[in-house]
């Protein structure tokens, strides 16, 4: 009984207090043939030090060399006190803080994420967090549909075509999420500079109800926003813009794309302290602009004061929430990500605006010099920021699958996402790699390309 | 502590200098592609940060610090070698997309997982991705949607559930594009069998419910339930919420239920995070096998594979769901064994009847005082509300001043002023005394001292909140002043 702490006398005392024999009599309003009867081979229980042995080997398993793979999940470094403190059991083991008086620790932090996000952004409201980037994207899209109550009214038909290179995995979870919903979701063609192709749309009978594009896009392309921005705003499109968090210590907000900037902007916050760790879990995070805050999915944090006029924190707008409006909710979701918010918030805190952008910039100029040490072509023109798709002139999955042999994660073959793309792979280098970490990646990826 | 936030620390030129990486210039961002004005992030030593943050924790409850007889929630203690079993450097710095070849230790874990899980829910099928209940139950209904889709039957779109289901049931049939119809339940707590025979029809997609039910009872007909559902050509949807009453007792597969959550966070005692993260793999029978959502894992001679169902309703996250709350909960059922999974839905289900035992004789009214309480059990303060003007509302908050975690209050909506009391199987017989002295307590006090319980808490860093200001008088983010 590992973690169960009844002695036999507390047992015996607690069946008297109840009034039974034994523990079998208070299953009695359970049909017999519904009683399980053990099946199977038992299994026996480990003792916590046989169980991390066997978590150890596996985890030594899958130990490899330098990541070169990004594609949404980044090898940044993370400082010691942010999980130390997120790992704090009065982080780690509290409960959602619907009990506000026991729980402004969890508020506080919240309300904290929010302000940073709205910094990074440029937004005016953020929520308290989603599941992660792809989920969150699926999320962005439902509110978007629901916000344009101008394509309501004209029955705009419920289409919100993404940029060509949004990621792909994002759109899929997206289609999952919002097909029951019937919301079509076609993708717009890439150019070779990397970049959207907005000419398929002109000739629709009426505008998209939605608009997503990603900044950098999936193939670490810096898209041309503004002149996204503005076609959106011309016709009454709502642009979702799905960013990577720590881009924006260095690129231009959503809100200050093209005159009208972004409407709703969302992505993964995992490049904020959240270790890789198989990609979850991270947390996904959404911002909006003022008039469509009734229109976010998820909890929220508000300032208020206590019955002694003392500032404090709660969850507020819970009317959209699924425990208040059940069938008529924003979501269905109940979850947001507290614990990795409260590690993204700490480590936002500890890197600041000076940090994040030295990071950034520090990513972009490892890329670059990864680029230059693999001495293969760019597949794309237009510039990039950490990511970059190079080609390799052969089928790209094997001499991904080779270099992993050799101890290298050398970037993410394309095929299986762009058949067009089969013989390139998308890299990164954070900045983590070292010097010599890239001139191994360089060596590998020669030595496999000439067998 | 007021309300002092990381902003206020903050001083322009001070920062973490060991944080910052050597510096490096990028000139080739094109110029209207950047940022002019910097995002006014906090500028802290790394100490107030620690200090900042370690003191915002101190004013947390927590399963950790405090006893949280949260019902429906599941507040057991999380054991802290599952978190260090997943904290092991190979898997935290494993990039998701990592070839599967470089994978096989993690792969190998995923697949143990499934394996337990499907013993423990009775389905020969189970995918992991889900990444919390309400994923789970949107991947459920999704899955029974795509599976009448599949027989050419695309007007069944109707998702009954009982009267006092979790908000998220409709919430997710709405998500999922379908309307919902609720199904009365008796005055002793189960589902009325007669009204679920009128409501269902040519319509119906299927039935989601808990058992033992969201009214802390064993929905005894449940096999009844399944044939009239079935008989009318849905599906049945089991709701996991519950699940730790019944685990190693009973399995929804024998039920009748097609499809299946689990919350991990909740019987799987992973941590609650303060609000996430939470994991809900989805099991289901084999005729709905092949709508799982991907991606699952396969053993083949050749070692371990990701693998998508042949007709998958698709993928729900980008990656693995939360692939770390599945190692934890891993860790969690190899300490159990299959002898310790029994064991926690009998001591779960003992430390209930117990505190119902204990708080009837004390003087509080059972919900469904005929019944025997599951692993959780409702009582209703009515009476005492209309004696003394104290709701279950200020009981709760008073408790707070006692160190108990409130239970959860007014769910199910159809009992008033009620507490829904789960107390665990990791709690003491101690822990449970000292909570009914505190209840004890608190009704004196409704009796004799009424104000103090009208107006608590007394002992937390604030008093109650105004919730209604917060919700007029917007404030979502700090601003200079």
């Amino acid at each position: 009984m590992p973690f169960i702490p009844h002695t036999a006398a507390d047992t015996a005392a607690m069946l008297r207090a109840i009034g039974v024999a034994d523990i079998e009599a208070l299953f009695d309003e359970i049909p017999d043939r519904l009683r399980s009867t053990p099946s199977g081979t038992p299994r026996a229980g480990l003792s916590e030090m046989e169980m991390r042995r066997r978590f150890a080997e596996r985890a030594a398993q899958d130990a490899t060399g330098p990541c070169f793979v990004g594609a949404g999940c980044y090898d940044h470094h993370i400082p010691a006190a942010v999980w130390d403190l997120a790992s704090r059991g009065e982080f780690m083991t509290a409960y959602t803080p619907y009990q506000a008086e026991a729980s402004q620790g969890t508020l506080q932090v919240i309300y904290e994420f929010q302000t940073m996000l709205c910094e990074l952004t440029g937004m005016d409201a953020c929520n308290a967090s989603v599941y992660e980037g792809g989920a969150g994207l699926a999320e962005a899209v439902l509110m978007a549909v629901r916000a344009n109550r101008k394509a309501a009214r004209a029955g705009w038909p419920r289409t919100v075509p993404m940029a060509g290179a949004v990621h792909p995995l994002y759109v899929q979870a997206t289609r999952s999420i919002v097909c029951n919903q019937g919301i079509d979701v076609p993708m717009l063609p890439y150019g070779d500079d990397g970049r959207v192709d907005l000419t398929a749309l002109d000739g629709l009978a009426a505008p998209p109800v939605a608009l997503v594009v990603q900044q950098p896009n999936f193939f670490g392309v810096l898209e041309d926003v503004d002149a996204i921005a503005d076609w959106a705003a011309e016709r009454g499109t709502l642009l979702v813009a799905c960013v990577n968090p720590l881009s924006l210590a260095l690129l231009k907000p959503p809100s200050a794309w093209g005159s009208a900037g972004a409407d709703i902007v969302c992505g993964d916050g995992q490049p904020l302290g959240v270790p890789m760790a198989s990609g979850g879990p991270s947390f996904g995070f959404l911002c909006s602009r003022q008039a469509l805050v009734r229109q976010l999915p998820g909890r929220i944090v508000g300032r208020t004061e206590d019955a002694h006029g003392e500032p404090g924190f709660t969850l507020t707008l819970q009317a959209r929430e699924q425990h208040i409006r059940r069938a008529k909710a924003t979501s269905n979701i109940c979850t947001n990500q507290g614990l990795l918010v409260t590690a993204a918030t700490i480590h936002m805190s500890l890197l600041g605006a000076a940090g994040l952008r030295e990071v950034a910039a520090a990513s972009c100029a490892k890329t670059r010099e990864l680029i230059h040490a693999l001495r293969r072509p760019r597949r794309f023109s237009a510039p990039c920021f950490h990511e970059c798709v190079i080609d390799l002139g052969c089928p790209a999955t094997p001499v991904v699958e080779a270099l992993a042999r050799d101890g290298v994660l050398g970037g993410l073959a394309l095929g299986p996402y762009f058949a067009e793309l089969a013989h390139c792979v998308l890299v990164c280098a954070t900045e983590r790699r070292t010097s010599a970490e890239i001139e191994r990646f360089a060596t590998a990826l020669r030595g496999a390309l000439s067998n | 502590m007021g309300a002092q936030t990381i902003f206020d620390l903050s001083q322009p030129g001070r920062g973490a200098g060991a944080q910052r990486p050597s510096p490096a210039a990028v000139d080739d961002l094109p110029a209207e592609l950047r940022r002019d004005a910097a995002p006014r992030l906090p500028q802290v030593s790394e100490l107030q940060a620690l200090r900042h943050y370690t003191n915002l924790s101190r004013a947390n409850f927590s399963i950790d610090s405090q006893f949280y007889p949260l019902g429906s929630c599941t507040m057991k203690y999380n054991p802290r070698g599952a978190h260090r079993a997943a904290s092991e450097p190979g898997f935290l710095t494993r990039h998701p997309l990592a070839p599967a070849s470089v994978s096989q230790g993690f792969l190998a874990c995923l697949h143990d997982l499934q394996e337990i899980l499907k013993n423990a829910a009775g389905m020969p099928a189970m995918s992991l991705t889900p990444m919390a209940g309400a994923q789970g139950e949107f991947a459920g209904v999704a899955m029974i949607r795509a599976w009448h889709d599949a027989q050419g039957d695309a007007s069944r779109r109707e998702i009954l559930v009982p009267a006092g289901a979790h908000g998220t049931n409709p919430a997710t049939a709405a998500m999922c594009g379908c309307t919902v119809r609720e199904v009365a339940v008796r005055d002793h707590g189960d589902v009325d069998l007669d009204a679920l025979k009128a409501a269902v029809g040519a319509n119906t997609a299927g039935l989601m419910m808990t058992n033992p039910s969201t009214c802390g009872v064993f929905e005894r007909r449940v096999t009844d339930i399944a044939a009239i559902v079935h008989d009318a050509g849905g599906l049945l949807y089991y709701d996991g919420a519950n699940l730790n009453a019944i685990l190693g007792k009973a399995k929804p597969g024998d039920m009748g239920f097609d499809v299946l959550h689990f919350n991990l966070h909740k019987t799987f005692a992973t941590p609650h995070g303060g609000g996430g993260p939470g994991a809900g793999p989805v099991g289901a029978t084999a005729r709905l096998a092949p709508f799982l959502p991907g991606p699952i894992v396969e053993r083949t001679d050749g070692g371990y594979q990701w693998a998508e169902p042949p007709q998958s309703i698709g993928r729900l996250s980008a990656f693995m769901g939360n692939a770390g709350i599945l190692l934890r909960a891993l860790a969690y059922a190899l300490m159990l064994g299959t002898e310790g999974e029994r064991r926690v839905g009998e001591f779960a289900t003992l430390n209930a009847n117990y505190l119902a035992a204990r708080l009837k004789d004390a003087g509080f009214d059972l919900a469904w005082p005929q019944r025997r309480a599951s692993h959780e059990f409702i009582i209703t303060l009515a009476a005492l509300a209309r004696r003394h003007g104290v709701t279950a509302m200020d009981f709760a908050k008073r408790l707070l001043d006692f160190g108990v975690h409130a239970p959860t209050t007014y769910f199910p909506l159809m009992v008033p002023e009620c507490l829904l009391i789960e107390p665990t199987e990791t709690e003491c017989k101690e822990e449970l005394d000292a909570f009914v002295a505190a209840m004890e307590r608190i009704l004196a006090e409704a009796r004799d001292d009424p104000e103090t319980v009208r107006t608590a808490p007394h002992t937390m860093p604030v008093k109650r909140l105004d919730d209604v200001k917060a919700a007029r008088e917007l404030d979502l983010r700090w601003r200079p002043q």
